[in-house]
């Protein structure tokens, strides 16, 4: 797949000295949707920023699908559209007029018939007359999108395109950008939603205190990071892990770990779901040899989540 | 190492290559700018136009047609036609500010700002928008007010072209500045101090209702440090033939200030003052 995105070694320091970005550098693919996670303060709208020339950059260099952003500037940023995280609208200006002005700006003639179908696609064509002071929270994202869809760009940063808005426009956000992707829109999205990431991503790239900690394949990320648990509802209480159970247990099993949790009444193993020697076997089998019964077993996995705060932990 | 001029977004190298790389304005954009700005104007037509044209036409109710009447003429001229020019030029000078300084800072206030910087559009053509548009504006007004004034005084105009080329020539050069203001601004306060405590003063004391020449000599020496008394001695003339300095001085002194504030926003879209952080 090629690179539609392409930044290196970018850097940034506001003129209050804070280094809000150090050294990213991070390519696209054509095509992806890629989510870019991050604790607040992490970096990742000034990332966004530079990229689409709200913001200017310290260091490095960032080229869209070939063009230098500050050489070439017209053509890198036609190909790009921006829902920005604050809902900053034309309060007094009716959806229509807003969305084809967002047109014209990027250089585009009128194309009406375009603006009909963005404003269709995202349930918002009954509400082209309204001013956009009379919509609600969810509709005025809705009108933000339109308007960064208007010019029919190449890539589509969502900046928390989730925040503040319920579940069922979320759903219909999700489905509206897996949409554009199968358009061949490259999706990037930032969000503290992490279940979104997880479930839209193809790509997940970690980003904290202005660092790029990690960019992975969504699906490989949770299965080099994924732990599994599982969870045993003891009988009987026990005061202590009984001497050598874990050692017993687990001598075959890699980085297994083995805690008594819950007032001695649950016994909770972490392993790698990737090994072939799990030591789940080995601990059932220990266990009833020290008669120790459970009236209840549970097994999990780690979402997204987990792997976060884990990396976070990490990095900290 | 990278250099300044190659970093990420710099406006300066971007600046210098442009014409190279890019060729033609972004007319679409220039236009949509344009458009939604006067659509704003048209939207709030009655505070934007007639609350200058009821209040110039006030001015000529009591300046020319009431204490008018007693008074003899300047140069020539009655007094009720003679204060027709500085009428329109206070309009068109604090309008002009208005209507440049509200229309980038509305944007900058409300964060719509966002879409203006990420947009394929150069320095030149979001200023040709912009001031364009509160430039526009500014002459409606003035050509209002002027067929306004007709109503209470006769008057006619000497150079009708010369006129006209003052009146567009101040209202883009005073929406420049009102775009610089705009920028400048980061609260509404600071949006009306120049234009009230400067421009108005100025435009009171630069002759609208007198000639310098009437003003004792060091007065007069005093006068001319006031730039408006250029524009309204440079418009006057173009009305009645009489100037209170030469139209020449008139039109360089409008050239000056106008390269003053292309230079201060050229500087601005350079460094990104208070706009690109």
């Amino acid at each position: 797949m090629s690179v539609i995105l392409s930044i290196q070694n970018l850097g940034k320091t506001y003129a209050s000295g804070f280094e809000a970005l150090k050294d990213v550098s991070l390519d696209i693919r054509r095509g992806e949707i890629f989510a870019l996670l991050g604790p607040n303060g992490a970096g990742k709208t000034t990332l966004i920023g530079i990229v689409c020339g709200i913001v200017n950059g310290s260091a490095g260099r960032v080229c869209v699908d070939g063009h230098d952003i500050a050489r070439d500037f017209r053509a890198a940023r036609a190909k790009i559209g921006l829902v920005p995280q604050e809902l900053s609208t034309d309060a007094f200006e009716t959806v229509w007029a807003t969305t084809r002005f967002s047109r014209g700006l990027f250089g585009k003639p009128h194309n009406d018939a375009h603006i009909e179908r963005v404003l269709r696609e995202l349930s918002l064509w009954d509400k082209r007359g309204d001013k956009i002071m009379t919509l609600s929270g969810g509709m005025k994202r809705r009108v933000m999108i339109a308007k960064a869809l208007a010019h029919e760009p190449e890539i589509l940063f969502l900046d928390e395109p989730s925040a503040g808005v319920d579940v069922a426009l979320r759903r219909d956000m999700w489905a509206m950008v897996r949409r554009l992707r199968d358009a061949g829109v490259t999706i990037i999205l930032t969000t503290h939603y992490i279940e979104e990431a997880e479930e839209m991503a193809d790509r997940i790239g970690v980003i904290h205190g202005g660092k790029l900690i990690l960019v992975e394949d969504t699906a490989v990320l949770m299965q080099k990071l994924g732990k599994k648990q599982l969870t045993l509802h003891l009988q009987h209480p026990l005061a202590q892990l009984p001497a050598g159970l874990a050692r017993d247990a687990l001598q075959d099993a890699r980085d297994g770990t083995l805690v008594l949790a819950d007032d001695g009444n649950t016994l909770i193993y972490t392993y790698d779901s990737q090994t072939e020697q799990t030591g789940i076997a080995a601990l059932l089998r220990r266990l009833a040899e020290l008669n120790i019964d459970f009236k209840g077993l549970r097994s999990s996995e780690s979402s997204l989540e987990d792997i976060f705060v884990n990396l976070l932990k990490e990095h900290a | 190492m990278t250099r300044e001029a190659d970093v990420p977004g710099n406006p300066r190298k971007a600046g210098r290559e442009r014409a190279a790389t890019t060729g033609a304005l972004n007319l679409y954009a220039i236009r949509a700018i344009y458009l939604f700005e006067m659509a704003r104007w048209f939207r709030t037509f009655m505070q934007s136009a007639a609350s200058p044209v009821i209040s110039t036409s006030l001015y000529f109710v009591v300046f020319g047609a009431a204490i008018g009447s007693r008074m003899g003429e300047i140069d020539g001229v009655p007094y009720g036609a003679f204060i027709i020019p500085g009428l329109v030029m206070l309009t068109l000078l604090t309008q002009s500010i208005s209507n440049a300084s509200f229309g980038i800072y509305m944007p900058k206030w409300s964060g719509t700002i966002y879409e203006v910087l990420s947009a394929p559009v150069s320095a030149t053509e979001v200023v040709m928008g912009y001031a364009g548009a509160a430039a526009t504006k500014s002459v409606l007004l003035g050509l209002i007010i002027l067929a306004t004034a007709r109503l209470f005084v006769a008057y006619e105009i000497a150079h009708p072209v010369w006129m006209l080329g003052f009146l567009v020539l101040t209202a883009i050069t005073f929406s420049l500045f009102g775009f610089i203001i705009g920028i400048w601004a980061d609260n509404f306060e600071k949006l009306q101090v120049i234009p009230l405590m400067i421009v108005t003063p100025l435009a009171f004391l630069g002759g609208s209702f007198y000639s310098i020449n009437m003003l004792p000599a060091f007065w007069q020496k005093v006068a001319l440090i006031n730039p408006v008394v250029y524009l309204i001695s440079g418009f006057r003339w173009s009305f009645f033939g009489v100037a209170d300095v030469s139209v020449g001085l008139s039109l360089a002194m409008i050239g000056l200030f106008l390269a003053i504030c292309l230079g201060v926003i050229v500087w601005i879209f350079r460094t990104g003052y208070r706009i690109r952080p």
